[in-house]
């Protein structure tokens, strides 16, 4: 499993990449290998959240799966190249299978409220 | 928690392991449901260990009156190497367990049922078994059970087997060799494809020897082995109610679509026969139907409940997912009769506040190909 050092990670399986005021938010290699194949991402664009809430859900063959942001703020965008091809989350979880862009309230939580890659591995065993 | 003959091979295989009626079993492998889904639906052939299910071995001149009390379909229709899907009834019409019925011989049968209701439907055999002069043998632990499903089905295992399979008529038998191994070969399967299942001894060194030599049979074809997941999407898709979802103890089979192998006027009657034709003569409240949802991305689940217009529950979706083939999501639900007429639209609550139309359709959802 692959789990990029750019990147920061929460206990909800998340990873986060932050541009300026803008975060970058999709689920890890740990967690599509556990949800298995997606077939639909219900995030609303718009959806206004605050830290730990959930902003939507990730649809699986087997079961459905809630997103949990770290950061609070507003979805300004959702992947929308995952509408015919859901399947890229689990084939490139960190790159063309981002989930949403979050247009952060208030930036500082995006480093306090995740962890960097050593402590995420130690959290799933690995 | 149990294993079967086939648990280091799934795991070299990289699958993924669950529970699963008291078994851990595979329930996918690296390439996922739905690459696994399609091997088996799209001219190829994949290989199910279901040696998790149970066997009962029957002998005695009581056999078939002893059956024939505790099933609801006519044992006396099979004829030696036929089989036979019937349902395991309470008497008050509730499904024990739905199981198949080979006839080995005269005076000889084979009942097959799921992994996780074994232990009570065999108490329910030895308890029944009391007033009949039979014999009953527990063969679960003893047998491998493993399921070749997909249009090249038959020719990997005819590879392996002098027995002409495809001279084996759906839903009958032989009894022959595979790989040198004795085994029940039988042409039955629970994905709507063509497709084979073996029945034969669990002991570790022969059943990895059948294992692999099934393997190196269909490596042209592609043979791959598929998970619980798939397997359940296959089985969707064809309509077939899976037991602890679609039926139980609280659902009589001719709520659940059923009337089909409920002989109620057989010569020997069943355990259940005066429930179930009372049952038959005051009319189904409820039916278990098919559905499907045109929403994109709107998926119903088992337990999903189907509402009225106020938002009181009417009825319960007990199977749903997407459909591999169609990509749209369909399931399986028990809505009031006076709903259950193809066409009719449904409201079903996929998490609170989320509402959405199902139509009812009669499955299978997906043509079968299984003669």
């Amino acid at each position: 499993m692959n789990f990029p050092e750019n990147l920061t990670y929460t206990k909800e399986h998340e990873w986060l990449r932050v541009e300026g005021n803008t975060a970058i938010l999709g689920i890890t290699d740990f967690a599509q290998g556990e949800l298995g194949d997606v077939i639909y991402l219900d995030i609303p664009t718009g959806k206004v959240a605050k830290a730990g809430e959930s902003i939507g859900s990730v649809e699986a063959v087997k079961t459905v799966s809630d997103i949990y942001t770290p950061v609070s703020g507003t979805v300004i965008e959702v992947n929308s190249g995952l509408n015919d091809a859901p399947e890229t989350v689990n084939k490139d979880p960190y790159g063309a299978g981002w989930l949403v862009k979050i247009d952060m309230s208030n930036p500082a939580e995006a480093k306090s409220n995740t962890m960097g890659v050593a402590e995420y591995k130690a959290l799933i065993g690995q | 928690m149990k294993r079967t003959p086939f648990f280091d091979k799934h795991v070299a295989l990289g699958a993924k392991i669950v529970e699963f009626g008291g078994y851990e079993m595979p329930v996918q492998y690296p390439s996922g449901i739905i690459a696994e889904h399609k091997i088996v639906r799209e001219g190829g052939v994949g290989v199910f260990d279901v040696s998790h299910m149970g066997e009962f071995d029957i002998t005695g001149p009581d056999a078939q009156k002893f059956l024939q009390y505790i099933s609801v379909n006519d044992v006396a229709a099979l004829t030696p190497g036929k089989a036979q899907y019937s349902a395991m009834p309470l008497s008050s019409g509730g499904i024990i367990d739905d199981l198949l019925i080979y006839m080995l011989a005269p005076d000889h049968y084979m009942a097959v049922v799921n992994a996780g209701t074994q232990p009570k439907d065999w108490a329910h055999f030895t308890t029944q078994a009391a007033n009949y002069n039979v014999t009953l043998r527990n063969d679960s632990d003893a047998t491998a059970l493993l399921a070749i499903q997909g249009a090249k089905s038959l020719q990997t295992m005819q590879k392996l087997t002098d027995v002409k399979l495809a001279e084996i008529p759906y839903y009958s038998f032989a009894q022959g060799k595979i790989a040198g191994v004795d085994a029940i070969i039988s042409r039955t399967g629970y994905t709507g494809e063509t497709g084979i299942e073996i029945y034969f001894t669990s002991e570790p060194a022969i059943a990895s020897k059948v294992w692999d030599a099934i393997f190196e049979a269909g490596k042209e074809f592609g043979i791959a082995p598929i998970g619980l997941g798939a397997r359940d999407t296959l089985r969707l898709e064809m309509g077939y109610c899976l037991y602890g979802n679609d039926i139980d103890e609280t659902t009589n089979p001719l709520e659940a679509g059923l009337g089909w192998i409920t002989k109620l006027n057989k010569a020997t009657p069943c355990i259940a026969a005066d429930a179930l034709k009372n049952q038959k003569e005051i009319g189904i409240k409820r039916k278990l139907c098919g559905f499907i949802i045109e929403e994109k991305g709107a998926i119903a689940r088992h337990g999903h409940l189907i509402i009225d217009s106020s938002g009181a529950k009417i009825g319960e979706v007990t199977s749903g997912n997407i459909s591999p083939m169609t990509g749209k999501a369909i399931g399986l639900g028990y809505v009031p009769v006076a709903l259950s007429t193809e066409g009719t639209e449904i409201t079903i609550e996929t998490r609170p506040g989320k509402r959405v139309i199902g139509k009812i359709v009669k499955p299978p959802f997906v043509a079968p190909h299984t003669k």
